[in-house]
């Protein structure tokens, strides 16, 4: 297509952002730290070995069941940097507001902002704010970003991925993406869907301290478990094949997908990881998910192959593979 | 699930799979025509399982699939008039034109609603009284009367700025067309259970008496689909060619009276065209006179640049079954999901994206 | 080409239902089936139930399929 323009379908995790990053800003910015294209970077400042990160939020609506804008803006950093094996210490929070944003909500937005980073015991130590006119944003954006250290003894990195390597879920998939979206599409939830939002650097700590094997952890954020194991895959230059019937999914979305015509496996957790690890390991990293509150529903869903290289299959209720792709743009609900 | 339901399907399954192996003595093409059928076979990887004398062609049964690139082109013309909302399901969104796509005239500022039910578009026209609300009514006999039902809906409520473009298409006439080409080869049909929802198990018996060929109304679980399987090769085995019903908890003889009364009411048949096939006799439907008003095509007639397609694309030819996807030079290379070129590679039913997503190439056995 | 699905018919007024799919609920037209009666499953297709779902044949496929994983 001549003229080509940014669609929506650039911003959601898919191919096409892939894309987007790969052919604008990874020939621009070209580096080997960002060339390994984590969600956190790991880097080196006299002999410290410091992860950083950073994610804009522009989530619709702000408020919604089990959290809002400010809590995912803390949570997502906090994560990111948690998945490179880091031990999150220091936030920074820029907001963008629109000229005639309600003063309450940006009280309600910031207490859950302190709330949040108190629970991952992380500090919020500089930030920055900008009003623009009315129209020029909608309601309001949050950016932060966040560093840590790296944790001792750990290397987690795609390199480190094995065929036989088990991989575990920390629990049910979907749960963020139906809860935000039930408001977009006249959908009435019961109350047991709530967002998945919460800080992982606890249980990660724990995790690492006991199996500072890990090979991977990740966080299957947008473009769901599909994009994350698909990137895993590429990156590792493995295969992956998962169970459909061990992956943690509650009635509920399941429900709301089939209304929708929404697959599961392509919607957006907050609050859930992925990790990678021997299988001599699993029953450890086990124990240790289903003690902790953010882990309680954890399950090894599949394994790590030696081929097809780059790919990753589910094999169905009834034994059939296919194919797992990563996904192309947005969910759409469709009727056929 | 619970674990023994798990279980229990695994085992029927199986001892489907093993009839179907006992009873296929030889090569059977069975064309499934409903585009759900063919996303439900992959998902769950039924293809592998068959007997490799099994063969599952998918047919013309993917509504934005055979919806041709004129009808995508007068779309985003109107979608370009000021005063104009489209509304349509988020099937049609990335199904490119000649040159465009409703997604990317969305992003330089056109006004396309993704509903779920045409009736939303109703509310839409409520709240925007100096606008034009174009509902792009596609799909088959289980969609189109919810199309019409929308119409008489907006009939009563006395909305003037609701409009249909309507391109809906019919099941019995276009299985007529494929079996008429002789270079269609089909052993049995799959037919499409929603759509035999509406209209019965009636309309297909010229399959039987006319063409001596089986066809079986089918459900879309896995094992529904392995159950038709099954009971299309006992037919092909003992030599009989009957229209039998797998889906009887959905399916009625009859179908649904009230849901065709209402279609006649606003539809009326005609000639239709499906991309990459042509023109089919009396295979669609068009507005009928009673309610021209709500056909955009006639009421707001908008200029359309010259249609066209791309040359090497096959999808006329994937539809029929006649060539795999990946015959098409295009496939894979030029023409993917994130960038078709045809049809079947937009809809997520689409033949040529389910072969692409679900990598018939890449994972079969 | 068209995704539908069943669900259950939870409240009724003229033609306007209520259906519950896994504890979620939603509102759908009658338009098209106005005999379905509270209690009844129901097909969904863009908004509008358009068939009934018989659970007696249900359990029937589930007997046949039964049988048949019987005898083999």
């Amino acid at each position: 297509m001549k003229n080509e323009r940014i669609q929506l379908a650039h911003g959601s995790g898919g191919k096409l952002s892939q894309e987007l990053v790969a052919k604008v800003m990874v020939p621009a910015f070209d580096n080997e730290v960002l060339n390994e294209l984590h969600d956190g970077a790991k880097v080196t400042i006299q002999g410290a070995r410091l992860a950083f990160t950073t994610d804009s939020y522009v989530v619709k609506p702000l408020f919604f069941a089990g959290g809002d804008i400010g809590k995912l803006a803390v949570c997502g950093t906090v994560n990111d940097l948690s998945m490179t094996g880091a031990i999150p210490s220091y936030i920074s929070a820029g907001f963008i507001i629109e000229e005639g944003f309600p003063f309450a909500d940006l009280s309600r937005i910031v207490e859950s902002m302190r709330v949040a980073a108190e629970e991952a015991g992380v500090l919020i130590v500089t930030g920055d704010t900008k009003v623009v006119g009315k129209g020029a944003v909608d309601g309001i954006y949050i950016n932060t970003a966040g560093i840590g250290s790296v944790i001792e003894g750990t290397d987690i990195s795609p390199s480190k991925v094995r065929p036989e390597q088990d991989i575990i879920l920390s629990g049910c998939v979907g749960d963020h993406s139906i809860a935000v979206m039930a408001g977009r599409h006249d959908l009435s939830l019961p109350q047991t869907i709530t967002s998945d939002c919460a800080p992982l650097n606890g249980l990660v700590k724990e995790i690492l301290a006991a199996v500072p094997q890990v090979a991977v952890l990740r966080d299957p954020t947008r473009g769901g478990l599909a994009a994350t194991l698909n990137e895993i895959a590429m990156q590792a230059g493995v295969g992956i094949i998962v169970e459909e019937t061990a992956i943690p999914i509650r009635p509920e979305v399941v429900a709301v997908c089939e209304i929708m015509g929404f697959d599961p496996l392509y919607l957006a957790n907050e609050g859930k990881m992925l990790i990678f690890v021997e299988s001599q390991f699993s029953a450890e990293v086990l124990a240790i998910m289903k003690a902790h509150k953010y882990g309680r529903a954890a399950q090894v869903i599949g394994k790590v192959t030696a081929s097809p290289a780059g790919q990753v299959g589910v094999r169905s209720l009834i034994g059939g593979v296919r194919l797992l792709d990563m996904p192309v743009g947005e969910q759409l609900p469709r009727i056929c | 699930m619970p674990n023994n339901q798990g279980d229990e399907i695994r085992q029927a399954a199986a001892v489907l799979v093993k009839e179907i192996d006992r009873l296929v003595k030889q090569p059977v093409r069975i064309m499934e025509v409903c585009g759900t059928h063919t996303v439900a076979i992959f998902r769950a990887g039924i293809r592998q399982l068959l007997p490799s004398q099994v063969e599952l062609v998918s047919g013309p049964g993917c509504p934005v699939c055979v919806t041709p690139n004129d009808y995508l082109d007068t779309a985003i013309a109107y979608s370009r008039c000021d005063d104009v909302i489209i509304t349509t399901f988020g099937d049609m969104l990335r199904v490119p034109g000649s040159s465009s796509s409703l997604r990317a005239e969305k992003a330089v500022g056109a006004d396309v609603r993704i509903v779920y039910s045409p009736l939303e578009s109703l509310d839409i026209a409520a709240s925007n009284p100096g606008k034009k609300i174009i509902f792009l009514a596609i799909g088959f006999e289980a969609t189109a009367p919810t199309a019409a039902a929308t119409v008489l809906t907006a009939e009563k409520l006395g909305l003037d700025n609701f409009y249909v473009l309507s391109a809906h298409k019919l099941v019995p006439p276009a299985l007529r067309a494929l079996m008429a080409d002789r270079k269609v080869k089909v052993d049995g049909f799959l037919l499409p259970g929603h759509v035999s929802a509406i209209i019965g198990e009636q309309p297909y018996h010229f399959l039987e008496r006319e063409y001596h060929v089986p066809a079986i109304i089918a459900g879309f679980e896995p094992l529904d689909i392995l159950q038709s399987v099954y009971m299309l090769v006992k037919q092909i085995h003992t030599g009989t060619a009957v229209v039998e019903n797998q889906y009887s908890r959905v399916v009625k003889p009859g179908g649904n009276q009230v849901a065709r009364q209402v279609l006649a009411q606003v539809y009326e048949e005609a000639d239709a065209t499906w991309r990459g096939i042509g023109v089919m006799q009396g295979s669609g439907l068009r507005v009928n006179s009673k309610y021209r008003r709500f056909d955009v095509r006639v009421r707001l007639p908008v200029q359309v640049e010259n249609t066209c397609e791309d040359a090497a694309c096959r999808c006329g030819e994937v539809l029929r079954g006649l060539v795999k996807p990946a015959d098409c030079l295009l496939f894979g290379k030029t023409c993917v999901p994130e960038h078709p070129v045809g049809s079947c590679m937009v809809s997520v039913e689409g033949t040529c994206a389910a072969w692409y997503k679900y990598g018939a190439w890449r994972w079969q056995k | 080409m068209c995704l539908a699905i069943p669900a259950k018919l939870i409240g009724k007024i003229d033609r306007l239902a209520t259906v519950e799919v896994g504890g979620i609920t939603r509102k759908v037209s009658l338009m098209l089936l106005p005999d379905a009666q509270v209690g009844d499953f129901v097909l969904v297709h863009a908004g509008f139930a358009i068939q009934t779902v018989e659970e007696e044949e249900a359990k029937r496929t589930m007997e046949l399929l039964k049988e048949l994983t019987e005898l083999a």
